[in-house]
């Protein structure tokens, strides 16, 4: 028969301090899991939801990335008029022409500036993104210097507020509107008219990428081969999806190093809670017996203490969900290497990653508390009385 | 205080699965701890070595993914105070595939300028001699070298990706350098001919080597000034300043490293509170017998404030040991940042580990000890627990 688990949960309460102090270690590791799980979450949802299966990313070749591609404005023509590709409502072919690269703007924590991504694009291009909306002000309009930021830039960075002026290029753009498209990598980019865009970067011809939108699933494969096989233009298509997603690799170094610094105090945790664990049966060796007596089971002692450690380590792991939800919601950006720009995103702490965090904790309480549950189990009835 | 060792050494040894347990938690985490502060400490507080001392590099203000007109360099050469300038192309491009363990850094150089600007490469003079002279020559760190298992003479083959050309380079020279030893220099004159005539003549970076130490801080101005009005602008940093701006690159590192130096110590001291804790409390009725024996509050408050401090600093020292082996993993890890591949436990963070150590086993023991001094003898012998 098991003993009932209120017993356990009784014991912890009367000793709180201990149930406390070794909760709280628990919790200050899983804390330390979650912000970096946050932080996954967060860049992945970024990065993941701005891609559209149907949409068609073309770099030239054994490019990795829009900053460092460059296409000839004739590969567009080329592209543009290849069948697969699907039309609005005045028959113009869903491809944009688009010219990519980075400037730099000073914030309070980066005096220094981070680089930011700025696209130059035509009104085609904005129609081609889905969900992307002006949150304030206007879009720009055609043949002015005009710039609409991102939601996440604008939050960042003072200087790219609505109504400042920003200087790059060849002079100073006005900022009319700021932009959000959901949890996007296009919230950490600023937009402005192609033309303006590439002549103020000595551009006019060559310009970075291409976005194709295809009529269907079926037809956007097809037209990915057909892109990247013709041997007119040095040129790969990819759809747009992937591309971001591989980019969810800039995050990697800070994850691991995050999840090395959890794993290691996740070791000191449990040799903690097994301290905690072995006090416990040590004091309560008295009980012990007088369980025994009573007629529960070498098996039920052995549940009931490892249940209790359990019970201890899943109490730590809710603290520590609690004391890294302040952290939901916060905006952080990291670098990108083969973009050489960076992009903003939130710690986002999901119920799913909450979960992941007790389960963790839970681990290491049954990982501590399976050795001082044996040694309560082993005990012998009359000496276990008999001690003190 | 002292002559109590030998039962405060008792005390420690007598619960002594507790004890191991203690030591052991908190020796993994000032593991970490030391290694987070050595890798802080080679961030932030690393002091440039008197070669980098003297160097500065120029990049276009925008980003480093574009570079800047080549005839920059001669307008920067006229600053007093600049001995000598070297262009240097960051050239990309994939070594045998894209795994982590193939990339490393490679840059296009002039060849007798870069070894001009790093005095401090160490490679026999005719390794030198080939460098200068092939075109298709090109020197490696001995750190890199060993990684890789390059050979001198072994020809590789770079597949461009920036630049979409692929370069048939052999190695001519190993040099030896005690620091940016992880790195593949070749002739830029070698890149420019294979370049198309409208992509030439630019400059990725611009390495300037000062006269003196006390000349640097006016370059650094004087090159952004002389650029400003130009349609390019340029920043100018030292050396390190330069290298730092790489790890901002990852995010807010500070922060981070930060967060989690605040999170473990916070831990080791929740550690070290409980198992103090608990050991009091075993040992009340040991503390009136000792103090019937004639031992004062004061001397009670040194025997558990000893016990507290010789486990924590136990724990300090094992904890070092590991440190300094996890610096040794994160050194042969692949990475670019030139700060990790030297990552070394420095005595001074080790100090700082062990004080910390002991601090906090002096802290966490505050309490019990104290109360426990203060218990009346009569109190203390009739507790049953």
């Amino acid at each position: 028969m098991a003993i009932p688990l209120s017993y356990n949960f009784r014991n912890l309460v009367v000793r709180k301090t201990t149930t406390i102090m070794t909760a709280l270690g628990i919790a200050l590791t899983v804390s330390v899991l979650l912000a970096v799980l946050a932080l996954m979450t967060g860049l992945q949802a970024a990065l993941h939801s701005t891609g559209d299966p149907l949409d068609i990313l073309v770099l030239r070749k054994g490019s990795d990335s829009e900053l460092i591609s460059n296409l000839e404005r004739a590969d567009y023509q080329t592209v543009k008029f290849m069948p697969g590709i699907a039309r609005n409502r005045h028959d113009d072919p869903l491809a944009s022409l688009e010219m990519v690269t980075v400037i730099n703007l000073v914030s309070v924590d980066a005096p220094d500036g981070n680089n930011i991504t700025l696209r130059g694009l035509a009104p085609l291009g904005m129609e081609l993104r889905q969900g992307l909306h002006i949150v304030s002000g206007r879009w720009f309009e055609t043949g002015k210097r005009e710039v609409v930021v991102g939601e996440a830039i604008a939050k960042r960075y003072p200087a790219a507020r609505m109504g400042k002026k920003l200087q790059f290029g060849k002079g100073e753009w006005d900022v009319v509107g700021v932009m959000s498209a959901g949890q996007s990598a296009t919230n950490s980019e600023i937009f402005a008219d192609l033309n303006q865009v590439s002549s103020d970067f000595g551009r006019i011809e060559v310009l970075s990428s291409i976005l194709v939108r295809a009529r269907d699933e079926v037809e956007a494969d097809a037209l990915i081969k057909r892109i990247s096989t013709d041997q007119r233009m040095n040129v790969t298509a990819q759809s747009e999806k992937s591309y971001y997603d591989a980019q969810t690799s800039s995050g990697l170094p800070v994850t691991v190093l995050g999840l090395f610094v959890s794993v290691i105090m996740a070791v000191g945790s449990s040799f903690a809670a097994m301290n905690t664990m072995f006090a416990a049966v040590a004091r309560r060796a008295r009980e012990i017996g007088t369980l025994r007596v009573l007629g529960f089971s070498r098996g039920s002692i052995l549940l009931s203490f490892f249940a209790e450690s359990v019970l201890l380590s899943a109490f730590g792991g809710l603290i520590g969900c609690l004391l890294v939800l302040p952290l939901n919601g916060v905006t952080t950006g990291v670098g990108n290497f083969s973009t050489f720009a960076e992009t903003s995103f939130n710690f986002t702490v999901t119920p799913q990653i909450m979960i992941a965090g007790v389960g963790f904790a839970m681990l290491l309480g049954a990982l501590g508390g399976f050795f001082p549950a044996h040694s309560a189990s082993k005990k012998e009835i009359l000496t276990a009385l008999r001690e003190a | 205080m002292l002559r109590h060792l030998p039962l405060i050494l008792k005390n420690c040894w007598r619960n002594r699965r507790r004890t191991i347990l203690t030591v052991l938690s908190i020796s993994v985490s000032l593991c970490l701890l030391g290694v987070m502060m050595a890798i802080y400490h080679a961030f932030y507080f690393q002091e440039a070595s008197p070669y980098q001392a003297l160097r500065l590099i120029v990049r276009n203000r925008v980003s480093l993914a574009f570079g800047m007109p080549q005839f920059y360099r001669d307008k920067i050469q006229q600053i007093p105070g600049v001995r000598d300038t070297c262009i240097e192309q960051w050239f990309g491009g994939i070594y045998i595939d894209r795994r982590p363990e193939h990339m490393f850094a490679r840059f296009a150089v002039e060849p007798a300028k870069k070894l001009n600007m790093r005095g401090e490469m160490q490679m026999p003079e005719d390794q030198k001699k080939a460098f200068v002279n092939e075109r298709t020559a090109c020197i490696v760190g001995r750190a890199l070298a060993t990684k890789q298992n390059f050979q001198l003479g072994q020809k590789i083959t770079l597949q461009g990706d920036i630049f979409p050309y692929n370069l048939e380079l052999t190695i001519r020279g190993i040099f030896d350098a005690p620091e940016n030893d992880e790195v593949l220099y070749f002739n830029r004159d070698y890149l420019e001919e294979s370049l198309p005539v409208r992509r030439r003549g630019s400059a990725g970076e611009i390495n300037i080597l000062a006269a003196g130490v006390e000349d640097v801080p006016r370059i650094e101005t004087a090159v952004d000034d002389l650029f400003h009005n130009s349609t390019i602008q340029t920043k100018t940093e030292t050396e390190s300043a330069f290298s730092l701006s790489f790890v901002s690159m990852l995010g807010n590192v500070k922060a981070f490293l930060l967060a989690v130096l605040g999170a473990v110590t916070f831990t080791i001291l929740l550690v070290s509170a409980n198992t103090i804790a608990m050991s009091v409390r075993e040992r009340v009725r040991e503390v009136g017998i000792l103090k019937t024996l004639g031992y004062t509050p004061a001397d009670i408050l040194g025997i558990i404030l000893g016990e507290a401090v010789v486990i924590a600093t136990a724990g300090g020292v094992l904890g070092i040991v590991l440190a300094s082996f996890m610096t040794g993993v994160v050194r042969r890890a692949p990475t670019l940042m030139d700060q990790l591949q030297h990552l070394t436990l420095p005595p001074q963070v080790a100090a700082v580990c062990l004080a910390v150590a002991a601090l906090i086993g002096l802290l966490s023991a505050l309490v019990p000890a104290f109360n426990a001094s203060r218990m009346s003898i009569l109190d203390a012998l009739r507790s049953t627990d």
